[in-house]
């Protein structure tokens, strides 16, 4: 219930090599990174830029017992608990999207015991994962004070819910003030979806960075899947659009669509009839549906361009015609 | 839900007189003022406060926690959530997450917001768990940035007035109010912010200075204080001279009902 002492912190990284070398491997190589027990943060944020290909390559591998962070989740929760990749989420806010309304995969998972969804507040979320980029234990903040959501990651008795370690509330040792200091999160694994990076893994992200500059600055390990992999020419063009440094970076995945049916910003949106569809099929019986969504697009599937084709050109083709329409103006 | 035919913009003809949720939209949108910056979330929150930059407060600026400042959402285009690139047309400027909910923090945000489950006579909100935490009847989505919302800005809550929704107490406190009245909220370490107006389909709510109780400020058009009274879970004091909202104006509507054509939000 500690975090990761910071010599600990700093022998991780001192071993890993840093260098400028390319990383471009495949998603089935990618996954060999990920160890079962691992805690992995997930880029991106609700339907946007949600490594997906990456998480689907972790189902089909049957990874299992993964602790998993990100700032909210949507269906790929669903798909952590339901695969039995994770069965502990840590995040603000879990289910398919307002539209959709509360996830029943989550309820019925968390409400028979089966999960645990470890919830703190955004904040929270973004500010642990700073304190793990900066390399201190924690950060000071001004929100959760006198909620429940503290209640339930604090407490004298410890913690209902708190996998790596509890809020503490301190007096301010200059104003006097109560502040609460939230642990850092330094992920083992932190995967992350990209609109383009080179081969040494300098990513450029067009749109919202979400809490994903953090999560790899956090990370032990970084794997990235891209849109495009780029030269390193036109990144050195543009090092001002560079976000994602390569030295976090430990592996690369060059896979379009690796969001789907989730949306990348400025290339497509969210696939909403496949969203629909997902949505349906976990209505009525949600354990039973997810575990047909599972078996029709994630163990089926040939290859990920397989797994497209299941969700189907027509729907693809009006998922990037609307993304592209963001540059409309 | 949302169906293939709705997305298409084959919307319903409109209706006469208006939704609940349209009721909520007016009602609220017309408390934001112009120049004011609101942290506002996904559904009714971003309706009205589209409706205020189209209407009395063109100069309204709008958060998403998703990292967007000063966005302007395109009508028929709602985004589904507060994280999607349909929130960021027309920005000023985006920022990571963790950098707008700061904004928050270090006291940039007049108003912050949002639409609420469940909430309590202190404004307190429950968005977490129906039951007992540690054995719930159901397990809600939780609180997003509801949380750092509530804690660090002045708060407009839009919500049906339903009485299994206004509860003496919560269940469980996911985005704080007043706590336990009184100075309570300060006490334990949220000295800025607090709840402003809750808005409802049956009228505007708001706090007493010192108990922080939840008050009537006005019903709206053809809402008695009985109304009010038999659709709150706890005694809710009327003043005897509670003015009433002027309705909901053909205009609102219709910059509504171009927004929302698919009722997304408004069915």
């Amino acid at each position: 219930m500690t975090p990761l002492s910071y010599s600990e912190l700093r022998q991780r990284t001192r071993e890993r090599d840093r260098s400028l070398r390319d990383k471009v491997t495949t998603l089935e190589d990618a996954v060999r990174l990920v160890q079962n027990g691992d805690h992995v943060a997930v880029g991106g944020c609700t339907a946007s830029r949600t490594p997906f290909a990456l998480i689907w390559a972790l189902v089909r591998a049957q990874k299992h017992d993964l602790t998993v962070s990100r700032s909210i989740v949507s269906t790929e929760g669903d798909i952590f608990y339901a695969s039995g990749l994770s069965r502990h989420i840590i995040t603000s806010w879990f289910s398919q999207g307002i539209v959709w309304g509360v996830s029943k995969v989550m309820r019925a998972y968390t409400e028979s015991k089966r999960a645990r969804f470890e919830e703190w507040s955004h904040m929270a979320m973004g500010l642990r994962y700073r304190a793990g980029a900066m390399g201190v234990p924690f950060m000071p903040m001004r929100s959760m004070l006198g909620s429940d959501v503290l209640a339930r990651v604090s407490g004298d008795e410890g913690p209902a819910d708190a996998a790596f370690a509890a809020a503490k509330t301190m007096e301010c040792p200059f104003t006097g003030e109560t502040l609460l200091l939230v642990p850092a999160l330094n992920p083992d694994v932190a995967i992350i979806h990209v609109q383009r990076c080179d081969a040494y893994g300098n990513a450029q992200l067009d749109g919202l960075t979400f809490m994903d500059i953090d999560i790899a600055m956090a990370a032990n390990r970084v794997i990235l899947t891209t849109e495009r992999v780029v030269s390193n020419e036109q990144i050195r063009r543009h090092p001002d659009q560079t976000k994602i440094g390569f030295f976090t970076v430990d592996a690369v995945v060059e896979v379009p669509f690796g969001s789907a049916p989730h949306e990348c910003y400025g290339l497509y949106e969210p696939f909403y009839s496949h969203m629909d569809l997902y949505a349906q099929m976990t209505a009525r019986d949600p354990e039973a549906g997810a575990q047909a969504y599972l078996e029709r697009f994630y163990h089926e599937p040939k290859n990920w361009a397989d797994y497209l084709n299941r969700i189907g050109m027509a729907e693809l083709l009006d998922a990037q015609r609307r993304g592209s329409g963001i540059y409309d103006d | 839900m949302t169906t293939e035919r709705a997305r298409a913009g084959l919307s319903l003809a409109p209706v006469p007189g208006y939704t609940g949720s349209e009721l909520l939209a007016v009602m609220s949108g017309r408390l934001l003022k112009d120049g004011q910056t609101v942290f506002a979330g996904v559904g009714i929150p971003l309706l009205a406060a589209i409706l205020a930059q189209k209407t009395h407060a063109p100069g309204l600026t709008i958060l998403f926690e998703g990292g967007v400042i000063g966005p302007f959402v395109e009508a028929g285009k709602l985004p589904p959530s507060t994280n999607e690139q349909r929130c960021t047309r027309r920005a000023n400027m985006l920022v990571s997450i963790t950098e707008v909910l700061l904004m928050l923090q270090r006291g940039y945000v007049d108003v912050g917001f949002m639409g609420g489950a469940q909430i309590d006579r202190f404004g307190n909100l429950n968005s977490s768990f129906i039951g007992d935490p540690n054995a719930p009847k159901i397990r809600l989505p939780g609180t997003g940035g509801g949380n750092d919302i509530a804690s660090l800005a002045d708060m407009i809550v839009a919500m049906k007035h339903e009485k299994r929704r206004f509860v003496e107490k919560v269940d469980f406190i996911t985005s704080p109010g007043f706590l336990d009245g009184g100075q309570t909220r300060a006490e334990r370490g949220l000295p800025a912010g607090g709840m402003f107006r809750v808005v409802t389909d049956l009228g505007i709510l708001g706090f007493d200075d010192t108990s922080r109780a939840m008050t009537v400020v006005a019903l709206h058009p053809g809402v008695s204080a009985q109304d009010i009274k038999a659709n709150t879970g706890f005694d809710i004091p009327v003043p005897a001279d509670v003015p009433t909202t002027e309705a909901p104006t053909p205009e609102e509507l219709a910059i509504l009902r171009e927004l929302d054509p698919q009722q997304l939000y408004t069915a």
